[in-house]
């Protein structure tokens, strides 16, 4: 459960710059999580809940966006997405050691009070 | 430079861009690809109730402070011509007799140290005392895992004077420290042949990122109808490009490679430049 700790720097991230926005009100927060980063999108919502009251974003909407794992395959030249989470091109089956996309745990932006 | 297309824009600095999606999986094509960069870095909308809103857009890494401390942590383990290790695995697997062994077999070889992380206790690192090496236990208390500032401060208690080898034994857990950069070389992540040959399968982040793979207690596979060809399976279609050992630390079935392969990786370690990346 290391969602919930992720979750405060994400929180702690979006009370910062809400402040150095002079913004009174958090309305939304938009993640994007990738399926090969560990992180359990549900687990985070369920923190969400847990540290904002009392908080500027106190009853916002937190949006996740999961994003697929997404291999480069060098034989074939071009980029698969992993369904599966293995790392074979489903084409011509040879492995990928280049993960270009499924690991990202960001903070894309947010909306607040228009100051 | 936009860190995903090289498109120009700044990653990081709230920036409003029409139509720039990143988001989309499967191609790179910039489709609206009209860049208005305004200089009011954010834009905003009117809500149905007459309430204007803003939209700060951010691209930040949730974990860009641990990811910061762990570089700071490798240029200085870098420096230092240090192979650092990060064992992981879940609780039970066998780290800490597997890492008492490498000490004692490694021998003069290379010098090495501990740092290992337990919710509770120091049991591991009494047992990894009686291999002669220096240890450091950090206690997370609730804490599932190993982050990097954890290990700068424990480095702090360290004589680093002539050492090699610097083995990080993780919190025992297959999930958590999988998000955490702690500024090692190496990942070695330990599936026991009791924990059933789909534990890969099961927990494809941590396999994802293993640099190695050990299958260990290879003395009880009979004991378990081990299936060996189906786990090195399983491994391959996680992580291909991983260097696979099959070991019994207590047996010592397998310990030579494994030694031999740290030796060469330590001497790898010394001949990079540190200042490289």
């Amino acid at each position: 459960m290391h969602e919930f700790s992720i979750m405060q720097s994400a929180l702690n991230q979006v009370l910062r710059e809400a402040g150095l926005a002079g913004a009174a009100r958090v309305h939304e927060i938009r993640l994007r999580i990738g399926v090969l980063s560990g992180v359990v999108p549900d687990a985070l919502q369920f923190a969400f809940e847990a540290l904002t009251p009392g908080t500027c974003a106190e009853g916002a909407v937190l949006r996740i966006e999961e994003v697929p794992a997404r291999f480069w395959c060098a034989k074939c030249g071009r980029e698969f997405v992993s369904a599966n989470l293995y790392a074979e091109c489903p084409d011509c089956g040879d492995p990928s050691g280049d993960l270009r996309a499924g690991r990202e745990l960001e903070l894309s932006s947010m909306e607040v009070d228009h100051v | 430079m936009c860190e995903e297309c090289g498109c120009g824009l700044s990653a990081g600095i709230p920036v409003s861009v029409s139509g720039h999606d990143h988001h989309d999986p499967g191609d790179h094509e910039h489709h609206h690809h009209d860049h208005d960069h305004d200089d009011s870095h954010h834009h905003h909308s009117h809500e149905p109730g007459g309430q204007e809103r803003q939209t700060l857009e951010l691209r930040h890494a949730i974990l860009e402070k641990n990811d910061r401390l762990a570089e700071r942590n490798r240029g200085f383990f870098r420096a230092r011509g240090l192979l650092v290790l990060n064992v992981l695995s879940s609780p039970g697997s066998g780290k800490t007799t597997l890492i008492g062994e490498t000490i004692r077999r490694l021998g003069p070889r290379l010098k090495t140290a501990v740092i290992v992380g337990d919710l509770a206790t120091d049991n591991d690192a009494r047992r990894l005392r009686e291999s002669g090496a220096p240890v450091v236990q950090i206690n997370t208390g609730t804490v599932c895992h190993l982050e990097a500032d954890m290990i700068a401060r424990a480095v702090k208690q360290l004589d680093m004077t002539g050492l090699d080898l610097l083995i990080i034994e993780n919190v025992g857990n297959l999930v958590c420290p999988a998000s955490y950069d702690l500024g090692e070389d190496l990942r070695v992540v330990l599936l026991s042949v009791t924990d059933g040959e789909d534990k890969p399968l099961k927990y494809p982040p941590i396999f994802h990122i293993a640099n190695a793979v050990i299958v260990s207690k290879l003395d009880l596979d009979r004991a378990c109808d081990f299936n060996r060809a189906e786990v090195t399976a399983n491994i391959r279609h996680i992580a291909p490009r991983a260097r696979l050992f099959e070991i019994s630390a207590k047996a010592g079935t397998g310990m030579d490679d494994w030694c031999d392969y740290l030796v060469r990786q330590h001497e790898a370690v010394k001949q990079r430049d540190p200042l490289d990346a």
